[in-house]
This record gives structure tokens, sequence and C-alpha cells, in this order.
């Protein structure tokens, strides 16, 4: 799917032309998707086949090839929009040698028809990019194309249905022809109604069908009602979509007609959120507890280890402690690792800790895991845990990276506050909340000090984690935190 | 009393992982040593044509991907990882075996001399086919899955009744070759066709390549026993060949083939291999199996053991390796070429091949568009 235009150079004996690449349907009936990183710059020379942007369908996170040689002149689509497909998003200019060896011919469909798709069993999509992969058995609302079916139509955007426009007509001087087999009205639609070719025939000429007057046997739109229709626009035909300017989604969108308010459609990540929260929040009974807790050794033991040579090129941080204090407390405690399976009626302790860490993304609130991070030396956790947090920000994450925790944290610290009630990922039986670390006035060998102090919390399942036991997790992981030579006495 | 399923037997293997090939008079299994006696012609420069066939394959693969995101083909089914297993099942056909291919069989198309452009033009939208079939003794891609496997089980009777099968004349005698995956083994045609097969003798190789997910299936879930297995049951005999060694695929296919050719009935063949890519474009893998499964495939490519062995018996140097990627690299090049400007089909040509012979409904209405597009003005097109 490409457009050129080709502009002559000041020399007799070459040409450049500037291409656009425009966004093709990378599933099957797709009808958008964001772009989520270029990875080229204008100026760049990219060469036919050359990634140059990242794309994510409801599916999944998609590298694009470039089809042509050149030079870039312009990314057309910011980081972070959604576009439909058949937008221009990256423009190159390329050689034509000769100056009459044009590129490619432009392709004239815009729609090119999807083969037969192979069936096959299960199938699957992914939607914008999940909280966690954690599946649920009644999320059959899920956007997503299975292989070998169709989307529906849009929701939002650009809308796939019409208002219908078309004037009903009764059928003119009964008896004068012989109806031969009218299509019955198409009740509860609102498409304008139209034989293939005649819809060939709008599309090409730009002509918006809802807006042709209808003269055919039951509201049918027919050739000449779309002939009279550009005969009485006059003007000269709008532009086919291809070559139509690029329209992209401002966040200014969607504010109401009065300006007080703006309406968000809900898709993607907020929707997976949303859905997972509710489910958790309506399968698992919640409960939380507290703990307040001195950690200025762990403060001072942070400082020891960024300056140890083998810490040197990664990001030490409390959180680094946490993880680490999780893990062994999670050891002692197996039961605060585990999950409920409804269906099998059991209580699934896990052997191994996939650690997940909530992180706000440019994608939305993502919880993807270090996977067995039990297993983890600190130096090895630290930097599970830098590129966790890095790939997340860069909105990068996999599917599998977001898929199998087994037991949360969420640091709502750095946002600056205190403690919280986390609602649990679902799946797991507990998560763990760490809030900002601050000095406080607390009394320490019997004076009151100045100390680095922190809050956590907890929230678990109570229906397989008690108070007893989610209580006990939760002072070891401030045990850890408050002498972290604690745990050179557990076993 | 309990079912006692049968001891597994290791895979038929001739060339393991590290690129280390057991010859006939190495081995102390006398089936085994069969194979290897099958593939014993199979001399460094034809190893060197196999490697070449699967990187040039591999290639193709990886362009049509890109070509798919460009969105230049509606929909690509990839084959990498599957090379040895289809390269390997070519050699080991005569040519005039027919095959009967599914959707994903582009490694047999290769070695067929199909033109990977013309294999792009069912992914693309431009053809329902793309090749005449009887030009290659290679059928038409099948989407609908496992319904080829009646009509190579079908065809193979029909070579019956034509007395080419079993007559000793070895350039006439023919086989038939029926792809089907793992997936498809759960399919009620697929066990109609082994089963009349069976009854009749049908010169059919069953070839089933387990490639481990049938969308996101895993084989676990389509068999509790193993596939080939269930040969027994329908009266053929069954064999399990790691489908990465393309050697092992070669010999045990030469002797399949062989077999129906002279008259002795089916054979089922599962060769044991994997999807390395998503089902197709239109799926994600990372859904439904983890990057650890994925990565565990990694060190069994079936391309990277004929290079070790290659260049363990000094019979392939840089200059060798250098050349099959410049190689593969034109086809690549000449593959986006093809795609990007092959045609649109002709709007009468949906007619062509409706029926063999001519037929009152069709050709009105093949007139009908004719008129059409004679009267219509060019941009209503």
């Amino acid at each position: 799917m490409t457009t050129q235009t080709t502009t002559p150079t000041s020399t007799q004996t070459s040409t450049t032309s500037t291409q656009h690449f425009l966004l093709p349907d990378v599933g099957e009936g797709l009808t958008e998707a964001d772009v989520v990183r270029w990875t080229v710059a204008v100026g760049d020379t990219v060469t036919d086949g050359d990634t140059v942007v990242e794309v994510e369908t409801a599916k999944s996170l998609v590298e694009l090839p470039i089809p042509f040689t050149g030079t870039v002149v312009g990314l057309l689509v910011p980081e972070g929009t959604t576009v439909a497909v058949g937008t221009p998003i990256i423009a190159v200019e390329t050689a034509a040698p000769g100056g009459s060896a044009a590129p490619e011919a432009p392709r004239d469909h815009p729609h090119r028809p999807a083969p037969v798709a192979p069936t096959g069993q299960g199938g699957s999509g992914l939607e914008g990019g999940p909280v966690s992969a954690v599946e649920h058995e009644h999320e059959v609302e899920r956007e997503a194309v299975l292989v070998g079916y169709g989307v529906r139509p849009a929701t939002h955007g650009h809308p796939a249905r019409r208002r219908r426009t078309v004037r009903r007509q009764a059928p003119v001087g009964a008896g004068a022809s012989v109806p031969v087999s009218r299509r019955p009205q198409q009740d509860g639609t609102d498409r304008p109604l139209a034989s293939p070719p005649v819809r060939a025939m709008a599309r090409d000429l730009g002509v918006d069908l809802a807006s042709v007057v209808a003269t055919g046997d039951g509201g049918v739109v027919t050739r000449d009602d779309v002939r009279a229709f550009v005969d009485a626009r006059g003007a000269a035909p709008e532009a086919p979509p291809g070559q139509r300017d690029v329209v992209v989604e401002l966040p200014t969108e969607g504010v109401v007609a009065d300006g007080r308010e703006t309406r968000i459609p809900v898709r993607g990540v907020r929707r997976a959120t949303a859905r997972q929260m509710v489910a958790s929040a309506f399968t698992a009974p919640h409960a939380t507890a507290f703990v307040t807790v001195d950690v200025t050794r762990s403060m001072k033991m942070l400082e020891r280890i960024r300056a140890e040579r083998e810490f040197r090129d990664v990001h030490v941080s409390p959180l680094l402690l946490v993880a680490r204090a999780v893990c062994l407390a999670a050891a002692r405690h197996p039961g605060i690792n585990a999950s409920w399976d409804e269906l099998a009626q059991e209580i699934v302790i896990k052997h191994y800790v996939n650690l997940g860490i909530a992180v706000a993304s440019p994608r939305g609130l993502l919880v993807p895991s270090i996977k067995d991070a039990h297993d983890m030396s600190l130096v090895q956790l630290a930097h599970a845990l830098g590129d966790l947090v890095s790939t997340a920000r860069a909105g990068r994450s996999q599917p599998a990276d977001l898929s199998g925790s087994t037991l949360s944290i969420t640091n709502i610290g750095v946002f600056g506050v205190d403690s919280g009630t986390p609602i649990l990922n679902p799946g797991e039986a507990a998560i763990l909340c760490v809030g900002q670390v601050a000095k406080k006035p607390w009394v320490h060998k019997g004076k009151v000090k100045p100390r680095d102090v922190v809050e956590l919390s907890v929230s678990f399942d109570h229906r397989l984690v008690d108070g007893d036991l989610g209580s006990k997790f939760l002072a070891d992981v401030a045990r850890v935190l408050e002498r972290p030579d604690t745990a050179l006495r557990w076993a | 009393m309990p079912l006692v399923a049968p001891a597994p037997q290791a895979p038929v293997q001739l060339l393991d992982p590290t690129g280390v090939r057991r010859r006939a008079d190495q081995i102390d299994e006398p089936e085994l040593a069969g194979y290897a006696q099958l593939v014993a012609s199979v001399d460094a420069e034809q190893l060197r044509a196999r490697y070449r066939d699967m990187a040039m394959v591999r290639r193709f693969d990886v362009e049509a991907t890109a070509l798919q995101r460009q969105g230049e083909l509606a929909l690509w089914a990839s084959c990498t990882g599957q090379e040895a297993a289809q390269v390997g099942a070519g050699h080991g056909l005569a040519p005039q075996d027919h095959v009967f291919p599914t959707y994903r069989e582009h490694g047999l198309a290769w070695v067929r001399g199909v033109d990977p452009v013309q294999v792009l033009q069912l992914y693309r939208g431009a053809s329902h086919g793309g090749w005449d079939p009887a030009d290659h003794a290679f059928h038409l891609y099948t989407l609908v899955i496992g319904a080829q496997l009646p009509h190579a089980t079908g065809y193979a009777m029909g070579l019956q009744r034509d007395g080419l099968v079993g007559t000793g004349d070895r350039s006439r005698d023919s086989a038939v070759m029926a792809c089907f995956g793992d997936g498809a083994s759960s399919q009620g045609e697929v066990n109609e066709a082994l089963s009349w097969a069976g009854v009749f003798s049908a010169p059919v190789v069953f070839f089933c390549q387990n490639n481990g997910w049938a969308i996101s299936a895993p084989a676990s879930r389509q068999s509790a026993a193993p596939l080939h297995l269930r040969a027994a049951g329908f009266g053929m005999p069954g064999v399990q060949v790691d489908g990465n060694d393309v050697l092992a695929v070669e010999a045990v296919i030469r002797a399949a083939s062989d077999r129906a050719r002279s008259g002795g009935g089916p054979t089922l063949v599962e060769a044991v291999t994997y999807r390395v890519n998503a089902h197709t474009t239109s799926d994600d893998a990372g859904r439904y199996r983890s990057r650890e499964e994925e990565e565990s495939w990694r060190p069994r490519d079936p391309l990277t053991r004929v290079e070790a062995h290659l260049r363990a018996i000094d019979c392939a140097d840089e200059a060798f390796f250098d050349a099959v990627r410049e190689e593969s690299d034109e086809l690549g090049a000449r593959v986006r070429r093809g795609v990007r400007e092959m045609p649109d089909p002709e709007p009468t040509s949906m007619f062509d091949h409706a029926y063999a012979a001519e037929h009152p409904l069709v050709a009105s209405e093949r007139a009908w568009l004719q008129t059409w597009l004679a009267t219509e003005p060019e941009e209503a097109r």
C-alpha cells in the first residue's frame, strides 16, 4: 500500500519521488492500529525491508518493514496515536533514476479482499495490552480478531455504519414492471442499500452513498443515482480515501458540545484494566493489613550496594530491596504465593516466584513479571527489575512478560503517597503496596530521631489466605527491611 | 485391566542436532540401518543442495512475512522451523508422485519447482490457486483443515485403477503424498481418508508434520497417544521421524513412497518438528506459549545441523555460505518485486474454473459482466 508523488529535481538525469507508506491491515480485517514507537527519524536512510515502526493492533505489537529504499522525510503520525488502516504514516524520498522509472503504481484498491483464512480450533487475539495476561473465561467480548473470523464494526473513531438518509420510496407504477427479485428491506441496519459494483463506483468517485438519493426499488441506490449525485455536486470529485489529509486523533477529541465534559472511549489497556479489576474485586474477598517500618538500615545498605563494582551499571532502588524481601518472606510463607483454582476446587501453591511489578506505562497500567525471581541473586534481580521497568515504560512489554506472575508489588511511593489498599492482580493471592520512604520522627533506641520510614500494606485473597498468614508475611517483609541481616538468620 | 501404551521408540534420526551423521555400518538396529542405507547416496554435494533449498525457503518465508506487514499480502502462514521436514519429504518422492499440500507447504512447493511468487498469489488474493497442479504434480494449497486427505486417498485409488501402481515399472508406478498437521489429525475426514487407504491398500504416504501447535492448541491437546501409533488401527505401518533432520525425513519418505508405488499400501509418517512463528500473521503466539519453549527449539534448527555437519566434514567453506546468502538475497528481491508488480486478476477470471466445461448459467453471468465492463466508464470500475 503506497502512494507516490513524483517531484522532478533540478537535474535532467534523475528524479526523486516522495513515497508514502500507508498503514496496512496486518491482521485480517483490522481497521486501525496504535503507533507505538518509531525506530527511524527524519533524515535516516532506509532500505526496503528495514523495520521503521512498531504498531500495536488489537492483536499484538507488530514491527512494520518499509517497502522503499531512500531517505525518511517525514514521520506523519506521532507515537501514541491511533490511526486508521490506509493512513499515510511515513514519507520516504526515493531515487528514481532516469526520470521515467516511476516506482510502483499506486494501489487503487483501498481494501483488498482477504483470502479464505485457514480454519482451526482455538485462535487468539491480544487486546491492547492486558493488565496481566491472566485469561478470564468470561472475556468473550474481546475485540480482537480470532483467526479466521472477522472484526465487528468499529464502535469509535470512524463509524462503519452511517446514518441512513436514503429516501425510501414506495414502488411507483405497480404493475408497470414486474419486480424480479426485490431484496427485502434490511430493517435494523442503517447501511444504504446498493449493489457491490455501485458501491465500488461510489467509492472510486469519492461519493458517500448515504448522501445519495435512492430511486431504485426498495430504496436501493442505483448507478444513475450516483451519477446524478456527482453531476449535481459539479465540483471535482473528492480524492480517494488514500490520498486524503492525515487525520490524527487529538486528545481534544471527545469534548462534548458545551465544552464541560470529555468522553473517552474505554478500550485497549484501560478496558483490560477495568475488566481485570472488576473480576478481581468481585471474585476474591480482599483484606488488607498495614505496617509502618523504619528502613534506615536498608537505605544505608543501598548506599553501600550502589558503591559496589558489581552494581555499577544498574539502578539500585528501595524497590529492589522490597522485591528481595518479598521473595524471602514468601519462601517462609508459601501459602501467600498461591492461587485459587475454582474449577478444580484446589489451592495451587507455587514453588517459584514470578514477581509482578505494577508499572505506569504509556499504554496504561501494566503488570509485567520477573520470572523465577526467587532464584535470583540481588544483582540479577536488580538487572531484571531495571529491564522490566524500562521495557514497560517504553511500551514494549511482550505478552509473555505480562503473563504468569504469581505475586505482585505496587510501588505507589513514587507518587509521593504513604499507603493504599491495592486490588489483587487476578489469579494471585497477595499484592504488596509500598509507600514513599520519608524522614519522619521515630523512636529509636529510646529517643525520638529522624529516621527513614515507609508504610507497607498487603492485600490478600481471604479465600485462601487468613489474617494470620497475611500478617506474618507482611511482618516478615518489614523485618527484612528494618534489619536486612534478619535474612541471614532464616533457613 | 488398564490399557498399556506401547513403549516409546526414539524417532528416526540420521543427523543429530550437533551435525553428526550416522551411517548404516555404525548402526545396530536393522530398521534404522535400513533408513541410513536408503540415503547413503546423499553425498556432500547433495547435502549442500539440501542446505541451499532450506536456506532459500527460509528466506522466502521471511520475505513473505515482511510483505504481509507492508500490506502486500492479506495473510501469511510461516513454515520457518519446518524446512527439513518439507525439503526432506520433497526429495524422498519420485517425480511422478502427486503431492496434496496444506497451506504451509512452502518447502515442498520449492522442491516441486513452484515459483515462490506463484505461491504468494493466493495469499495476496490474486488467485484461488496460483499454479497448474499437473505441471508440478503438486496440488493447490488447501485451506480447509484436512480436506485434502480424502482427495489424496481418492486420487491414489484412481492411480490403482489406472494401473499405475505395483507394475514394476519404476518410471510409471506412482504414489500420493497427503500432507497434514497435528491439528488436522482430529478431523473426521482425515481419519476417514486413513481408513479408506488402509482398507484399499491405496498408495498414499500420509505425511503428518507435528509442529506442536494447532493455532493455540498444543499437540498434547490433540492426541493422548503419539500420532504415528494410530497407524496400527488403520492397518498400516507408522513411523516417527525427527522432522528437523532433512536426511532422516528423506529416508523415511523414500521407504514409504517406494512401498506405496510397489503396491505395498499406505504408511503414516509423523515428522516431529516445531512451528517457530505464530500460526499465521493474524496470530500472536505470545498469548499461549512461553518464550522459554520457543527458545528451547533454537538448538534444533534444521539448518544449523546441516551447516555444522558440512563444516565438520570440511565440505563447505565460508564462500559457500556467502554464496547461498547472496542467492537468497536475490530471491528476496525477486519475490518483493514479483508481488508488488503482480497484476490484479481480470474480473472475468472468476468464471474460468467454475466448471471444466462451458455452463449456461456461468456463461450468461460472464457475458453480463463483460457487457458491464465494456459499457461502464473507466472510473466506475
